[in-house]
């Protein structure tokens, strides 16, 4: 029989459950609400009523082009970005897990960027990506023109993605080398005697046995490209040049904290949500299935 | 098939040094138990033969080519893992053919002597099966067809029985065996398991410290220990050693007031042995008999076939296995017949064999 706690009367269970009760519905459910009631009125910017418009506000958004470019950025922005952050932390844990002598070390020094605030990580990237002086100058030296952020908005897309990436890179090989580490020393010394070398090795065994962790890491880090992504956008381009790196979440603070439009702002908000809820199920319905659960 | 040949390799970590120079001649086709308490280096030699551990130094040849640079993939063994090491993502099947799918045989070959290994080891039923949903001794045949289907020159076992109860490690010892018999294939099986040992052993090497302390049929090294380390590892229950010094008319054996009349064999006078008896070859008889030792009964294990007689020697605690049907009680006095030619005789201080019977010197075992 399943071991479990009972209590003589419900109210003492219901008692238990409140303050956790309280602090969801408090931060999360109330929120929400709120911005759902927004997104269907027009609010004014500085109080005193409001108008029911129903669906007007998704209306209008859902037609500017300003918003569905916005919603690509974004989708590019999410793509490369775990892309990337996956694939360094793949490479750097595989490599890590191989050769074990300082792997505190790394794993130590490696978890690190993620501790650092994004508008701090953000400042550091704008410095160091910099046409006029940080490391891209060099390569405007021989090739100039070839670097500028601040007029072309593949470069500033590339910078932002940079410094998400940097940061998760850390977070996904704390993940990758666990993963690895849990995989027993004897399989792949059994490949080892079957024939497999290293490159097959890592495909037929420590691949397929790490496909829990990539998925996990992967529905994570797409959650987080759309909303970790505030602090990095605002300080290195502020949504710029022409709104190539105007990503979702931006905008919605844009919209509505610069452009004082509550009631769109709140569509957007839902709007994101869907998405990412959206996102999450594909990602639960079709990619799951791949994945070897041990 | 293939023989293997090892000379003075020994294996160092950072710290320490975990095999000590070991010489060994495996000839081809034999089936050779390495046995040792854990950490006496016999995993450890093992692997090096494998090339999953390097080799420190020394040489190890297989067929002649000197291995001691060659992954493994290039040595031709196959190894069956402690704890089976199969491919949890993989099925039976997958698992068994893994080495044919690396090595790009095609797809209908390598069903086909899937299916043959299969059917040898009884694994037909569940060759579409996860690793998971079976059974341990399953598992273990798994990881047996996975070494066989290669066809492999040498076999290496590690402690592939130590994971199956009693009744299962039986019956894969006898499977083990003819599986050998069948393919004729050089083995080389690690175990700190006694019985599993000598009943699998063509020749046993027995290991201890990371030195090989004796090398023979386990005839041989049941009969004629080597060393007191081997003595007392090998047999349950383990030999009764009881100390002494020579002395001019003989040897004497708990304190003075006991003397056996052993004849002081180029022995000096004031040198410490050790004599060692097996329990087997105690012989209760009724105290105070000619030439008896008197003992105090401590403990009686029944073990159905005979029984285990723990007794107080003067202090100095001795087991007899009898099969006669004498039932001391705990508490009463025995007596204990030994005959000289039962003993065996060890230095105390290097605890090599001293042949003081067989031979007029004594010889020191190598």
């Amino acid at each position: 029989m399943e071991k479990r706690v009972t209590f003589s009367r419900r109210t003492i269970g219901i008692l238990f459950a409140v303050p956790q009760l309280l602090l969801i519905f408090t931060f999360f459910y109330w929120p929400a609400g709120q911005a759902v009631y927004w997104s269907l009125t027009l609010q004014q910017p500085w109080g005193g009523g409001n108008i029911w418009v129903g669906l007007d506000n998704f209306r209008s958004i859902l037609s500017s082009a300003d918003y569905w470019n916005s919603i690509a950025a974004s989708l590019v922005f999410a793509a490369i970005s775990t892309g990337l952050a996956m694939f360094v932390a793949l490479v750097l844990a595989a490599l890590t897990d191989r050769q074990l002598t300082g792997s505190r070390f790394y794993r130590v020094v490696l978890i690190w960027p993620y501790g650092i605030a994004a508008p701090a990580l953000a400042l550091a990237f704008r410095f160091i990506l910099a046409p006029e002086a940080g490391f891209m100058a060099v390569v405007n030296q021989a090739w100039p023109g070839f670097w500028d952020p601040g007029l072309d908005g593949v470069d500033a897309m590339a910078s932002i993605i940079a410094a998400f990436s940097w940061k998760y890179v850390g977070y996904n090989f704390i993940f990758f080398l666990a993963a690895f580490q849990a995989i027993p020393r004897s399989l792949i010394e059994a490949a080892a005697m079957d024939g497999s070398g290293v490159i097959r090795r890592f495909r037929d065994i420590q691949f397929p046995l790490i496909t829990p962790t990539i998925f996990f890491l992967l529905v994570i880090n797409i959650t987080e490209s759309f909303q970790d992504s505030f602090g990095i956008v605002d300080i290195m381009t502020s949504g710029g040049p022409a709104n190539a790196t105007n990503l979702m979440v931006y905008k919605i603070y844009s919209d509505g904290f610069k452009g004082l439009d509550y009631s769109g702002a709140a569509a957007q908000s839902i709007i994101l949500m869907l998405l990412i809820i959206v996102l999450t199920i594909f990602q639960f319905r079709f990619i799951e299935r791949r994945v070897h659960y041990r | 098939m293939a023989s293997i040949t090892i000379r003075d390799v020994t294996k160092s970590y950072a710290k320490s040094q975990v095999v000590h120079g070991v010489d060994l001649d495996i000839a081809s086709g034999d089936f050779v138990v390495i046995l040792g308490p854990s950490g006496c280096g016999k995993s450890t030699l093992l692997r090096m033969i494998a090339g999953l551990e390097e080799i420190s130094g020394g040489e190890i040849a297989i067929d002649g080519t000197v291995v001691n640079r060659l992954e493994p993939r290039e040595r031709g063994c196959a190894m069956v893992f402690q704890n089976y090491a199969l491919y949890p993502h993989m099925s039976v099947a997958q698992n068994i053919g893994y080495s044919l799918k690396v090595a790009g045989v095609p797809a209908a070959e390598r069903t086909q002597r899937i299916q043959a290994v299969a059917r040898i080891l009884e694994l037909e039923p569940m060759l579409d099966r996860k690793p998971a949903a079976l059974s341990g001794g399953q598992r273990q045949r798994v990881a047996m067809g996975r070494a066989m289907i290669r066809e492999p020159k040498v076999f290496l076992f590690d402690e592939p029985l130590s994971n199956l109860d009693a009744k299962l490690r039986v019956q894969m010892r006898s499977e083990i065996r003819k599986l050998h018999r069948r393919l004729n294939a050089t083995s080389v099986f690690v175990t700190h398991d006694q019985v599993e040992a000598m009943t699998l052993a063509d020749r046993l090497v027995v290991m201890n410290g990371g030195r090989v302390e004796q090398v023979g049929t386990p005839g041989e090294i049941y009969k004629r220990p080597a060393s007191r380390f081997v003595a007392t590892f090998v047999g349950a229950p383990a030999m009764n050693i009881l100390e002494g010094v020579v002395e001019l008319d003989g040897l004497s054996l708990l304190g003075d007031s006991r003397r056996l009349a052993i004849p002081r064999v180029g022995l000096p006078v004031g040198a410490k042995v050790a004599m060692g008896i097996r329990p087997e070859a105690v012989r209760l008889v009724a105290p105070g008999s000619q030439g008896a030792l008197n003992a105090t009964v401590d403990l009686v294990e029944e073990l159905g076939a005979g029984r285990v007689i723990y007794v107080d020697l003067d202090g100095a605690a001795f087991s007899v296995v009898t099969s006669e049907t004498v039932h001391p009680a705990p508490g009463e006095t025995v007596g204990l017949k030994i005959s000289p030619e039962d003993m065996h005789f060890f230095s105390s201080e290097t605890g090599a064999r001293l042949d003081v019977f067989k031979a007029s010197v004594p010889v020191p075992a190598h």
